[in-house]
């Protein structure tokens, strides 16, 4: 079939055209008809849903972080403050290039390698919109070179921002401890609703152990904000909680003439009061700045303290665990006379040594290397303990045996944790047969019984354990579980009291009679610190063995290194008719019990004569 | 059917000969025309205040393309419509010598040319393609015996690839199928086949995956996987999406109320007072408002249509179809993207999104409705 000649026939044409036409607006009527179906679903089935999440959308429920609470000495000295402190954050969503902008921010300011880890860490768990702290504690000039360039770098927020800070890290930083940055792991602990919009957490010390009290309780608000996160107006608002304010114990005198008195010498002070159980002073030395650690430390900083030998993290006063030495003599004394085993006048030999029946070695006296004799002939328990005679004290203890001294010692908290309340508390040892044999399976030998009856070999205390026990001492038998802590927000808190250790009167005032005469008698082994005393002070010195000595060696100071030297102990009460403090000390590497005692003096003439200033005035005309 | 359709012509001529011709009719205005683009445009800068986030300026500035839009749509109308068949070819043959110059010299805008700058005027040589396709297809056609033939056809089909395929390569994935589908609209007019029709469709969906695979650029692909599921990208791609689902959601059947909306009022909405600005509507003025705009809208594609019936020539039928057409796949593009049925492209609502090279192409295509309009009324003189 030939093709048709192409003819136009416009009526044909126009009734196509009706046709497409008609298809034209079927389809178009059709499928607007879909379009408003589809509005109809969002506008009208779903409606609900759309007017929740724009709601959502709109309303914000924003963090109000509580203030944390303050602490103060006993005195209302503010020792942790908040203040205002400037902090760089970034909303993510905002920042068009974020590796660009934080390149941009690396020129402006010093953004170390810790600030940007933590950042990223953070900004996998932000909600969307939510700031990331990027960099804390900006200087004056840091904010004043980003405020110059805010316009290029859109998302970047400075916001102030209240922050603890220690008016005096370095002298309290073991005794208050410090607050950090939350830490992954604690994030993940915490009620992260109670923590929204607070960064930092208790680490350690008063401020991990009061952590619950101090924080306070988060408050918020509903807050109308544009899709860049910009607050318009707050629409309700629920206020937080401060944290409360804590009041300590603590006396700023007390602690900053025992931290300046260790000076350069590592070792701790801990200080009682014994009517209270509180501690007047806690002090470990090297100190450190506690304020390093609020913001996250550098890490050169940190390892500077974490690799030093001196170990200024450290709490010696809580976590030091040293050899008591003599200063255990009283509470031997004690038990000798409780167990009958020795009255005050029961006298012992003493040549300058001690042997065990059927056993030729020779257990030396210290004064043996310096007299080449004993203390006396026979020595009697008053003399024992002021001068320290070691003699006396092996036969004691070989009559008592280990597990006696274990069951008449242990009533003075040693060897467990005294529970006061700050972190890291160890507990010490305070040895047993049974101790032996469960930490290392060996039975007990019986000269290791005469090193304990001397505060040597296994027994471990801290300088915490034995200010408590001092205290025990002191008070004739009342025993604290002693705190730091002296009010919370005015309310006073009240250190626990354990069960006494019970003793005679006339027991108690034999041993404190010995402890007397350490201070007080003109062989007193702490007789030098009696002069131009104006109260009466009851101590008992000791030295711990650093290294173990050779049967036939005689310690020498000048002949060992000083990380070899015995470490020097003190313990006393005073005023020694009515004792309100009870002090221990101890020097590491000191040498002996002479680096201590000095420095328990200074503190308890702080103590007494700072309580009332007719004391401290009669004490400098005296000394004039 | 047929011959009812065929008695209207004659019967509007008929009228039109007892009386002397109005004002309207001098200058060539479709009156119901002019009045439905009144109104949309009206509403168009009402809901633009409230996008823009009240900015007067921004009124003022679309009040102005408005202008310069109903001042060409005034002297399109003037032309004879056979004055526009016979440039037709003309402007094809600049236009894709301007589409080259872009490939070459365009300046560029978020990673694709699509402008040409002429002495500090930027100009979109696309946007007037989007005129130049159909008419230089409708001419081609109007030549030859309808429906057209399959050679003819292929004829059509390269006038039409030439200048989607030089956008294509811009990129500008949107731009370019709305001159494809505004030149087959021509051809659809015409009245090709159905099977060839249901063919082409066929061949669509077969080569959807080759092309996704091989044809479309990442941020392509992206925005369709973003409108299948914008939950999986909800501050990324995904945002626009959702909030503007959200916007028109919560408008609810009543609405916020004008300048009331949050989404909008407080940014949340991206691109509020351009591409997404239906939403806007949806959010203050509820279903009630879309089904307003719709309204107008639909009024609008039925008055093209009908320009189309009543008109003398095959050129002037398949140019008010194809214009008609072109006109609802903007709306049809824009109102579905908006509420998340179709992907994100760079469509504006017409006569409402805040830009004035939209607004001036629009109202030129208007301006030769009304031509269409006018040719057929001075015939009848």
């Amino acid at each position: 079939m030939p093709p048709p000649i192409a003819l136009k026939d416009p009526h044909r044409e126009a009734r196509i055209y009706s046709a497409r036409t008609i298809a034209a607006v079927l389809i178009v009527t059709g499928l607007l008809a879909l379009i408003l179906v589809r509005y109809y679903s969002l506008q009208i089935t779903e409606y609900e849903t759309y007017r929740t999440q724009s709601e959502r959308n709109r309303v914000q429920l924003q963090p109000l972080p509580p203030k944390r609470g303050l602490i103060y000495d006993r005195n209302g000295v503010l020792l942790a403050d908040n203040r205002p402190s400037h902090l760089l954050s970034i909303v993510v969503e905002q920042v068009p290039d974020l590796d660009a902008t934080l390149a941009e921010l690396q020129k402006l300011l010093p953004i170390s390698e810790a600030d940007l880890e933590s950042f990223y860490k953070k900004k996998a768990r932000r909600r969307p919109y939510e700031a990331v702290p990027l960099r804390f504690r900006l200087t004056e000039e840091e904010r004043a070179r980003l405020a110059v360039n805010r316009y290029a770098l859109p998302g970047v927020t400075v916001e102030a921002q209240l922050q603890r800070y220690y008016t005096h890290g370095e002298l309290f930083a073991h005794a208050i401890g410090y607050v950090g940055r939350i830490n992954e792991r604690e994030a993940f602990e915490l009620d992260s609703s109670d923590y929204r919009g607070t960064f930092h957490i208790g680490k350690i010390g008063v401020e991990r152990y009061y952590e619950d009290i101090l924080h306070g309780e988060v408050g918020y608000q509903n807050v109308e904000t544009n899709a860049h996160g910009r607050v318009l107006r707050v629409l309700e608002r629920f206020d937080p909680r401060p944290g409360a304010d804590l009041t300590l114990h603590l006396d700023i005198e007390l602690q900053r003439t025992a931290y300046e008195a260790l000076g350069e010498q590592r070792g701790a002070v801990v200080a009682l009061d014994t009517a209270t159980g509180g501690v007047l002073a806690l002090v470990s030395t090297p100190g450190f700045d506690s304020n390093l650690f609020v913001n996250g430390i550098s890490s050169a900083d940190y390892s500077a303290l974490r690799d030093s030998p001196d170990v200024p993290l450290f709490n010696r006063a809580v976590q030091g665990q040293y050899p008591p030495g003599s200063t255990v003599k009283p509470m031997m004394a004690l038990a000798g006379l409780k167990s009958g085993l020795v009255t005050p006048e029961y006298t012992v030999a003493d040549p300058g040594w001690y042997r065990l029946p059927g056993d030729s070695r020779r257990y030396r006296d210290w004064i043996l290397k310096i007299r080449g004799t004993g203390h006396a002939p026979r020595v009697a328990m008053e003399m024992a303990i002021a001068e320290s005679c070691d003699v006396y004290f092996y036969d004691l203890a070989r009559r008592l045996t280990i597990d006696g001294m274990y069951e008449y010692l242990q009533p003075f908290g040693l060897g467990e944790r005294s529970g006061i309340d700050t972190t890291n508390e160890r507990s010490g040892v305070l040895p047993s047969t049974r101790w032996k044999r469960d930490h290392m399976n060996q039975p007990w030998y019986p000269g290791e019984t005469l090193s304990a009856g001397i505060g040597q070999g296994y027994m471990l205390t801290t300088p915490l354990q034995l200010a408590v026990s001092t205290a025990v001492l002191a008070t004739k038998g009342r025993h604290w579980s002693p705190r730091l802590v002296r009010s919370i927000d005015g309310q006073p808190l009240v250190a626990p009291e354990l069960p006494p250790v019970e003793a005679s009167p006339e027991h108690w005032q034999a041993v404190q009679e010995g402890m007397h005469a350490v201070v007080h008698s003109a062989r007193g082994s702490a007789r030098s610190i009696a002069k131009g005393l104006q109260y009466e002070i009851a101590g008992k010195t000791g030295t711990a063995q650093v290294i173990g000595i050779a049967q036939n060696e005689i310690y020498r100071e000048e002949n060992v290194a000083e990380r070899h030297r015995n470490h020097g102990l003190f313990i006393a009460f005073a005023p020694y008719e009515a004792p309100t403090i009870a002090v221990a000390v101890i020097v590491e590497n000191g040498g002996g019990s002479s680096a201590a005692y000095p420095i328990a003096r200074k503190v308890i003439d702080t103590w007494l004569l700072n309580e009332s200033g007719t004391e401290l005035a009669a004490a400098g005309e005296s000394g004039g | 059917m047929s011959d009812y359709v065929r008695q209207l012509p004659d019967s509007a001529s008929g009228s039109g000969l007892s009386r002397p011709p109005s004002v309207w009719q001098r200058f060539h205005l479709d009156l119901p025309l002019l009045i439905l683009l009144l109104i949309v445009t009206a509403l168009g800068l009402l809901v633009l205040y409230s996008a823009s986030g009240q900015d007067m300026g921004a009124v003022l500035r679309q009040g102005r393309f408005f202008l310069v839009g109903y001042v060409v749509m005034l002297l399109a109308a003037q032309i004879r419509l056979q004055r526009f068949q016979r440039w037709g070819p003309w402007f094809y043959l600049f236009g894709i010598g301007l589409l080259i110059a872009v490939d070459i010299v365009g300046v560029g805008a978020k990673g694709a040319q699509r402008w040409l700058s002429l002495g500090g005027f930027r100009f979109q040589p696309s946007e007037v393609m989007k005129l130049v396709v159909p008419m230089t297809v409708a001419w081609y056609l109007a030549e030859r015996t309808l429906p057209p033939r399959f050679k003819y056809l292929l004829a059509c089909l390269a006038i039409i690839a030439l200048p989607a395929a030089l956008i294509l390569i811009q990129p500008d994935l949107g731009t370019a199928l709305l001159i494809a589908a505004s030149g087959l609209f021509v051809v659809f007019m015409a009245g090709i086949g159905w099977s060839y029709i249901f063919g082409a469709l066929v061949l669509a969906v077969l080569s959807a995956w080759p092309v996704w695979v091989y044809g479309l650029k990442e941020y392509q692909q992206q925005r369709i996987l973003t409108m299948l599921n914008p939950e999986s990208d909800k501050l990324g791609a995904g945002w626009n999406i959702i909030q503007s689902k959200t916007a028109i959601g919560s408008g609810g059947w009543d609405g916020k109320g004008w300048l009331k909306g949050t989404q909008s009022q407080l940014d949340f909405l991206p691109e509020s007072h351009t591409d997404f600005i239906i939403a806007v509507l949806g959010e203050e003025f509820g279903l009630r408002g879309v089904i307003i705009l719709m309204g107008l809208y639909l009024l609008l594609l039925l008055r093209g249509f009908w320009i189309g019936l009543q008109a003398r020539s095959s050129y002037g039928r398949m140019m008010a179809g194809s214009l008609t057409l072109t006109f609802f796949v903007y709306i049809f593009v824009n109102m579905g993207m908006v509420a998340g049925l179709l992907p994100v492209v760079g469509v504006p609502l017409p006569l409402v999104s805040a830009g004035g090279t939209s607004v001036v192409t629009l109202m030129a295509g208007f301006g030769l409705l009304m031509a269409i309009s006018a040719e057929q009324r001075t015939v009848s003189h």
